[in-house]
């Protein structure tokens, strides 16, 4: 385009200083036809230079585009061979072809300040919750028999059972990890901390399969599996707490799932626990020590079975299927079961069965996910059998205990950050003979109402009264206050 | 236990056939609007979220999780407006197609200059975004980014049809385009005009049509009306002359209508997603143009 408009200018000029010497050579009456002659020579001398020049300009241009073309191939074949050389590379060592593209980064200034929780700049989610309560009960020492789950408020005034640093996020493109790490205050105040989940779960494996494995709750139902800030209510489900201790039912082991390729999300688990200790409550755990230092469970000295073989360890099978009933209710439903050897007979074993139901309605148009109304349920049944023994105290027969129990809750998130609850539960056996000192024995019945305000989606407040009736206890009444607060980022929950 | 098997293995084989097109899933309603431009009949669509919801919480139902199993390509937003509930369905989809950082997880916001990014981050200041603000699909300017960054990634995925994507990009570009001439001229006379909105989802939206949206009827972000709060909105809106007070289907009206009534302002129905109001349920460019309209109808009735 410059070239061009030059050219034209270069033109024009000549035209210009053409007309003029013509001009001038008609003004003298053609007196000098040398003079005439010269003239032409003249123009045709600098029609000649101009030519040449423009010819110059041109083969520069053709030399310099030329020049460029070479640069641009060599570009663009650099480039073509480093993108082969990188495909290369990944079909010789097997892996995908569609390496992981590197995420963009945001360039650090020093007016930015280094935090640890800024999106996509941590390599984890990293965040402390804890829950405190204020309350107490008719009951003067309510952890004896009343509330037995470990994150349950244990004593009549101020109780902190649960403030947990939770870690979580991407190991490498093949794993995912996860840490959960418990401190808590004691009757007397004094801190106990606790490894509750350290796990690794696998991310690519094919065939919908999913692999954990580390510390980590069993998937049995729904509540077992879940952290207390998750819970609906302050406490643990009175049957949980009797087939799972006041833990829940967590070990190390390893657990596969496989995500059923069914347009229905079906999902089929199958944990294997080592099963030792009291975190596995109903399968080799060594039970407490009595007044002698012998430990006891269900009332008899328990023994070191130790793992023989792979019988010895805990198995736990489950099956979980969900579906939409219209676009705003959804339901999840569950079966569990857990197998597995207990240390009170050289030969004793458990088996644990469940089912759960989950329902959800929530509205087309909520708000910060309020209104909504939810229905949750699950049923327990267990056997224990345990091993006798002819020198306790009372001695004691080889027998089985049979348990059943559950409960059902639901749920109204009435207004936004604002949810009513009620939860029913009842918990049975048949007769065992020592019944009389067993506190995970005997029928009992609790009715909980709970009120729940969440001033935002990191704090908490609930006020819950429980009725509780025991075969054991009669009536009882408790009133709790909980407040939970959440600093930091904390990885997104399940349904 | 023969015919279940049986019913199991016709219900896989009936199921295979659906992976002929590229499953795309798409989180909410506006990216799967933009979506079904450059995908057109190449693509099989599933949208997560319904057009009426709050899209920050969406519960992360496990018929999700079979759609994501199954998916191609997931779409998502980006800057943290599904950190509440994406992560644990992609944790559960087992499908390594979707990974981060594969071309199959589109992430939109990539190339988008996002606004209000917290120097800081401090949570006493309400629910703050880290990233930035996620609400930036509405803006018209946006909207061909995220166009832009969906059919580089079909493309790359689905390279057998790379050449519709790319030609579908042009005609959605060039419409919106056409369109964005027309939405400025329709609102031209309203510039620099105050409007009130309930949260602040509006300032890609305020920025590219010119109109001032800093005063919400939430204190802070996430955190729900005060009555003093609403008191302080109230005397801001006579002082810079605001008549108009814009609320999402998902949020609560009767605040709105309060404020409205003793300030006579008028309160008009707002979307971001494609099908969240009547009559916008036929794509982006129609929930745009809805926009436009009820504003400009707004603003000149309420002067």
């Amino acid at each position: 385009m410059r070239i061009k408009s030059m050219k034209i200018f270069r033109i024009a000029g000549m035209t210009v200083l053409v007309s003029t010497l013509l001009a001038g050579a008609n003004a003298g009456h053609a007196q000098e036809t040398n003079e005439v002659e010269q003239l032409k020579r003249q123009l045709q001398q600098m029609q000649e230079n101009f030519e040449r020049s423009q010819r110059e300009e041109q083969a520069q241009i053709n030399a310099l585009t030329q020049k460029l073309e070479a640069f641009t191939q060599v570009q663009a074949a650099t480039e073509e061979k480093q993108k082969l050389t990188a495909q290369l590379a990944a079909e010789m060592s097997g892996a995908p072809t569609n390496a992981p593209v590197a995420l963009e980064k945001q360039p650090w200034s020093p007016s930015n300040p280094l935090t640890v929780a800024r999106a996509g700049s941590a390599y984890m989610n990293m965040s402390f919750d804890a829950m405190m309560a204020v309350g107490g009960s008719t009951m003067s020492d309510p952890s004896a028999q009343l509330q037995l789950g470990d994150h349950d408020p244990i004593k009549n005034g101020f109780s902190l059972r649960n403030a947990e640093v939770a870690l979580d996020g991407a190991v490498d493109p093949y794993f995912k990890g996860f840490a959960n790490i418990v401190l808590k205050l004691d009757k007397d105040n004094q801190t106990e901390i606790e490894l509750e989940e350290a796990y690794a779960q696998s991310t690519s494996l094919p065939g919908n399969i999913q692999i954990k494995a580390g510390q980590f709750f069993a998937a049995f139902g729904r509540s077992n599996a879940q952290h207390p800030h998750q819970w609906a209510f302050v406490d643990a489900p009175i049957m949980l707490t009797r087939a799972f201790g006041p833990d829940g039912l967590r070990s190390v082991g390893t657990q596969g799932s496989w995500l059923v390729p069914l347009p229905v999300y079906t999902e089929l688990t199958l944990g294997v626990f080592d099963g030792e200790g009291s975190t596995a409550f109903g399968f080799r755990n060594p039970g407490d020590p009595d007044a002698f230092g012998v430990n006891r469970f269900h009332g008899r000295a328990t023994i070191n079975r130790g793992l023989r073989g792979p019988q010895d360890l805990v198995y736990v099978p489950r099956i979980s299927s969900s579906f939409d009933l219209t676009d705003e209710q959804t339901i999840v439903l569950g079966a569990s079961a857990a197998f597995g050897p207990n240390d009170t007979g050289a030969s004793a074993s458990t088996q644990i069965y469940g089912v759960d139901a989950y329902w959800k309605w929530k509205a087309p148009d909520a708000h910060e996910g309020f209104p909504f109304v939810s229905w949750q349920t699950e049923a327990l049944y267990e056997n224990f059998q345990v091993g006798g023994d002819p020198t306790a105290p009372t001695p004691l027969p080889a027998e089985t205990l049979h348990d059943w129990g559950g409960y059902s809750q639901v749920l109204w998130g009435f207004h936004p950050r604002w949810v009513v609850g009620l939860r029913g539960e009842y918990a049975a056996g048949n007769a065992g003979a020592f019944d009389a000192q067993d506190v995970f024995r005997g029928e009992r019945e609790r009715v909980s109402p709970a009120i729940t305000f969440f001033p935002s989606e990191f704090s908490k407040i609930r006020l819950q009264y429980n009725y509780d009736h025991g075969a054991r206890f009669g009536d009882a009444h408790s009133i709790w206050l909980q407040l939970e607060f959440l600093l930091g980022a904390h990885g997104a929950h399940k349904f | 236990m023969k015919t279940t098997f049986a019913l199991i293995l016709t219900t896989l084989l009936l199921a295979a056939p659906a992976h002929a097109k590229l499953n795309v899933v798409a989180t909410t309603a506006d990216l799967g609007a933009i979506a079904k431009e450059i995908g057109g009949d190449a693509i099989t669509l599933t949208t997560l979220a319904k057009p009426t919801e709050d899209p920050h919480f969406v519960d992360a139902k496990p018929s999700f999780i079979v759609k994501l199993n199954r998916a191609d390509v997931v779409i998502e937003g980006g800057a943290e407006l599904e950190i509440g509930w994406l992560p644990a369905l992609l944790d559960q989809s087992r499908n390594e197609k979707l990974a981060a950082g594969t071309p199959g997880h589109v992430i939109c916001s990539k190339g988008v200059p996002l606004l209000d990014v917290p120097a800081t981050l401090d949570r006493s200041r309400g629910d703050i975004h880290a990233a930035g603000n996620p609400h930036y699909i509405i803006a018209p300017s946006n909207a061909k980014i995220v166009a832009q960054n969906i059919a580089d990634a079909l493309a790359e995925v689905d390279a057998k049809n790379a050449e519709t994507y790319r030609a579908n990009l042009q005609k959605f570009a060039a419409a919106l385009d056409a369109k964005i001439g027309e939405w400025q001229n329709t609102l031209a006379p309203f510039k620099g005009a105050s409007i009130v909105a309930y949260h602040d989802s509006w300032p890609y939206f305020a920025r590219d049509f010119g109109f001032k949206i800093d005063l919400f009827l939430e204190p802070k972000p996430g955190i729900p009306p005060t009555p003093a709060h609403l008191a302080e909105v109230i005397f801001k809106m006579k002082s810079e002359n605001a008549h108009v007070i814009i609320v999402d289907p998902y949020l609560n009206r009767r605040t709105a209508e309060t404020v409205a009534r003793d300030t006579g302002a008028a309160v008009v129905d707002v979307t971001q997603f494609p099908g969240g109001l009547k009559g916008t349920d036929g794509g982006y460019i129609q929930l745009e143009d809805y926009l436009v309209n009820a504003l400009a109808k707004a603003l000149a009735e309420n002067k």
